[in-house]
């Protein structure tokens, strides 16, 4: 019995190797854990290429990059997505893309790609902005703010939720935004802003999912207190998509005034040495076609950077997209974002 | 033959040694060298500025202290529950114990939400609080303390202790206790002289599974806690992922499983050999009658509904309920592929994925972990050093063990970064500090002498295996088994790193679900977690049920 038994557990890592041999026609996308894409377009590629496509999620955006990283010897895969300008500088210091300057960049406009070495492809871009319950606002014939300093004010108190920066991609992306809004430097820092917040009683938690889901009050939703709270541009329209009845119409809204959202792009990049880069090239050609950019709203909530991709009909209604969003240099980015949390937890702890 | 046979058995030994070494140490060391070794010379600063800086002995300190006042309230409560389950005959009370897991399946989003139902500003203790005393004010401020962090991991813990307990005192007779009454020594003399040293072996061995585990917290801190607590996990998360500095990430690594290791020490060394004459449940277990004993009974079994029930109520009526109408839409829907999206499957076709994962894990563990188990209890100094180093696995950053995996299992043989096999050997190496803290008071606590005269009677080592040791870990065996298959149907991150529709588990469904934005996504979750409810309590009752076909009820 027990020796059978070893004999099982021996089979099983005898198993292991098997599952080790490596396949040519097949192509590996390292990818974060929010990914999702229509089946039938993933298809209509493997059949067109011949090539089977693997998806890897490996975790958020932080822990994948690492994983990329660590394994820059031995890639993990052929193509990694999903890399933001938050994380890119890392990821390009490290060098671990190999360049490829794709046709379709053509379609592209040419603020979203981030230098003349091609080593990662933009793809898609979403804003964070803060989002509202529509309802809480009429009701109360409350206006909109129109700045990121608005919301220091009276008529705003204890109405806003936000995200960590040192454990959340959304609240780091406010973070940023604040810093690219009041500077680093000066008679009124990023710091002394998120100060006044705090006295404003702001409420600060840990990930989008409680913020969003915990303590942002929505009509509708037994859940939450506050009518504000740092989400995406997108939000709205997927709350209308994924509503129990769509025709009801939106009941969240974004804010999209100029400086008050940090735009997050996302790249496609080849890993230096990968086993299959051909077939490699011709994905990140296929990501830039209208047949996969189009379907990025409805999957990933998050915008298409091919200009003549064609928006769904719910995106096309309830989407805002901001025409100034807050810009910070990637290199800066990576540079100051130890210092930058530091100091912003020092001052929100105290 | 004699020396052939013990041949084999060592050979038997190797077996989990070699599992964890290949799956934990070798990983882990990989890591380790990367990190603290980058250009091939051994780089210290990272250990300089931890020893130097307030703020990370601080964060050391607290994790300390959150992890001694969780377990100490855990088995402040747990202990008299224990009792009155071992020495009283009830009805509903194998379901009771079994239902009483559930908590410890839940992702920690969800219990949150489940928690701000019921504690929260607007909660329903809240809202009953003021109707009573009519206040105007909510006059429970729960929401981000030490308070709730310490409820929280109670919520999670207190099965853990309760079932390691209640098993192994249900097989400790009550002769010594019996004489002790005869010789005038009243009920307060009786828990201190008599009660609390025969439990001892279980005490401890449930305390240091719920202190490492609270030790290691990381949701519960971050989501329940909010911004202004940190652990040692968080910070070893937070350096390794957002700020890539892996020596820092691994100096905390080793600060934390060193202060593992030490806890450890200290409790094997006050580890005593206790041998107990091994009597069946049915002579130590009867009904209640008196008036204290039915009270004691009956807060026990309120105890239980109100802190593990109250929130999974919450939850199922919450997960039932769309603006106070009755509408299970959401539920409906669990059966179909909802989007035509890559990996969101059909939610139910998750609930094959997790089971046969959770199947494997637990057979994994059960084998190893008895195996182990038996090391364990064999003295000599080697055993010694084992019990501490099958816990280390609970005590490491997951985050750490990750990166681990990634450069250390890259080459075949042993390429698994790509294969779904990682997802039950992780979950194995979870499971695994369960079954050995399950099975070993009780293995420990079987008389040599037993086994001594079936072999005078002529009985093979094998056959006094089957006869007398199986019979009486049964109930150790099932709470281990238990706790295995909760830990694999309740874990997620490593079922995240593989994407193969196989490997789409319901924990996964449930945090897919509850990164959209809207209604039906925030619903179908709800109602996703109390289907893993479910699924884990018909689990649950099947343990149960096999361990009583299987070696009888003792």
């Amino acid at each position: 019995m027990i020796l059978r038994t070893v004999a099982a557990i021996l089979l099983t890592l005898a198993g292991i190797c098997a599952a080790a041999a490596q396949d040519e026609s097949r192509l590996v996308l390292l990818t974060h854990d929010s990914f999702a894409m229509t089946e039938s377009v993933l298809e209509a590629f493997e059949r067109h290429s011949g090539v089977s496509v693997q998806i890897l999620r490996s975790g958020d955006a932080g822990q994948m990059v690492n994983q990329a990283i660590l394994s820059k010897n031995n890639p993990l895969g052929d193509l990694l997505y999903g890399v933001d300008n938050t994380f890119l500088s890392r990821a390009l210091e490290a060098g671990i893309f190999a360049p490829y300057e794709s046709a379709e960049l053509a379609y592209v406009d040419e603020a979203f790609i981030p230098d003349d070495s091609f080593r990662v492809t933009p793809v898609d871009f979403g804003d964070v902005c803060l989002n509202y319950d529509i309802a809480y606002f009429e009701e109360r014939e409350l206006q909109l703010p129109a700045s990121l300093s608005d919301l220091t004010k009276e008529e705003y108190r204890g109405l806003l939720v936000a995200e960590n920066p040192a454990t959340s991609s959304p609240g780091l992306a406010f973070l940023l935004a604040t810093i690219a809004q009041f500077g680093v430097d000066g008679e009124h820092t990023y710091l002394d802003y998120w100060q006044d917040l705090a006295a404003n009683d702001l409420l600060v938690v840990d990930g989008w999912t409680d913020a969003y889901y915990g303590e942002f009050k929505v009509t509708g939703r037994d859940t939450g207190s506050r009518p504000m709270v740092v989400s995406y541009a997108s939000s709205p329209p997927a709350e209308v998509y994924f509503s129990e009845d769509p025709d009801a119409g939106a009941i969240t809204g974004a804010i999209v005034g100029d400086n008050m959202c940090f735009r997050q792009v996302e790249y496609v990049g080849i890993l230096a040495g990968a086993a299959n880069e051909t077939a490699a090239r011709q994905f990140i050609d296929f990501m830039l076609s209208p047949a996969f950019q189009e379907e990025l709203p409805l999957n990933m909530f998050v915008f298409p950077v091919r200009e003549d991709a064609m928006l769904p009909e719910v995106f096309a209604e309830y989407a805002l997209i901001p025409e100034n969003p807050a810009v910070v240099d990637p290199a800066d980015i990576e540079a100051n974002r130890e210092d930058w949390i530091q100091a912003w937890m020092e001052v929100m702890l105290r | 033959m004699k020396r052939r046979a013990r041949d084999y058995w060592g050979i038997v030994y190797l077996v989990p040694l070699v599992f964890l070494g290949v799956f934990y140490v070798y990983p882990l060391l990989s890591i380790l060298d990367v990190s603290l070794r980058p250009a091939g010379v051994l780089d210290l600063t990272a250990f300089v500025r931890l020893l130097t800086s307030d703020y990370y002995s601080g964060t050391l300190l607290f994790t300390v202290y959150q992890a001694a006042l969780s377990t100490a309230f855990t088995l402040l409560l747990a202990t008299p529950c224990a009792f009155v389950f071992a020495r009283y005959q009830f009805r509903g009370k194998t379901l009771l114990l079994s239902l009483a897991t559930l908590p410890f399946v839940l992702p920690t989003v969800v219990v949150a939400l489940a928690f701000a139902t019921l504690l929260g500003a607007d909660g329903l203790f809240n809202d009953l609080v003021k109707t009573l005393f009519s206040l105007d004010y909510a006059p429970i401020q729960l929401e981000r303390t030490l308070a709730m962090i310490i409820i929280a991991h109670v919520f999670y813990n207190f099965a853990v202790a309760l079932r390691i307990m209640t098993s192994y005192w249900s097989s400790v007779g009550l002769g010594i206790e019996e004489a002790a009454r005869c010789l005038g020594a009243d009920e307060l003399a009786l828990w201190r002289d008599v009660r609390l040293p025969l439990l001892r072996p279980a005490l401890l061995s449930a305390g240091a599974l719920v202190f490492i585990f609270t030790f290691t917290s990381f949701g519960v801190i971050l989501i329940l806690g909010g911004i202004r607590f940190a652990t040692l996990e968080v910070q070893i998360y937070y350096q390794a992922v957002n700020m890539f500095n892996l020596p820092l990430a691994a100096a905390l690594s080793l600060v934390q499983i060193f202060s593992m290791l030490a806890m450890m020490v200290v409790y094997t060394a006050t580890q005593k050999k206790l041998h107990l004459a091994p009597v069946s449940s049915k002579t130590t277990a009867k009904r209640a009658k008196s008036l204290v004993e039915r009270l004691g009974l009956n807060v026990c079994v309120a105890l239980i509904a109100i802190l593990l029930f109250s929130p999974l109520v919450a939850l199922i009526l919450r997960s039932m309920l769309a603006a106070g109408q009755l509408d299970l839409a959401n539920y409906a829907s669990l059966a179909q592929k909802s989007r035509g999206s890559l990996l969101f499957i059909a939610p139910l076709e998750s609930v094959f994925n997790s089971l046969r994962f959770a199947l494997m894990a637990m057979t994994m563990a059960l084998i190893l972990g008895l195996i182990a188990s038996y090391m364990i209890k064999r003295r000599g100094r080697l055993s010694r050093l084992l019990d501490p180093l099958f816990m280390l696995p609970l005590a490491t950053s997951a985050v750490t063990l990750g990166f681990g995996f990634i450069i250390a299992l890259d080459e075949p043989p042993l390429n698994l970064r790509a294969s779904w096999l990682i997802i039950p050997i992780s979950h194995t190496l979870i499971a695994l500090p369960f079954v050995i803290r399950s099975v070993l008071p009780s293995l420990r606590s079987i008389p040599p002498s037993l086994r001594e005269a079936a072999q005078t009677l002529g009985a093979r080592p094998i056959d006094a295996l089957l006869t007398i040791d199986l019979p009486l870990l049964g109930r150790g065996i099932a709470v281990g088994a238990t706790f295995a298959f909760t830990v694999s149907m309740g874990e997620f991150g490593a079922s995240l790193f593989v994407a193969q529709r196989e490997s789409v588990t319901i924990p996964v469904v449930i945090y897919r679900l509850l990164g959209d934005p809207g209604m039906t996504s925030y619903r179908q979750a709800l109602a996703m977690s109390v289907l893993l409810m479910l699924v884990c309590a018909a689990g649950f009752l099947l343990i149960e049920r096999l361990r009583i076909a299987g070696v009888g009820e003792f």
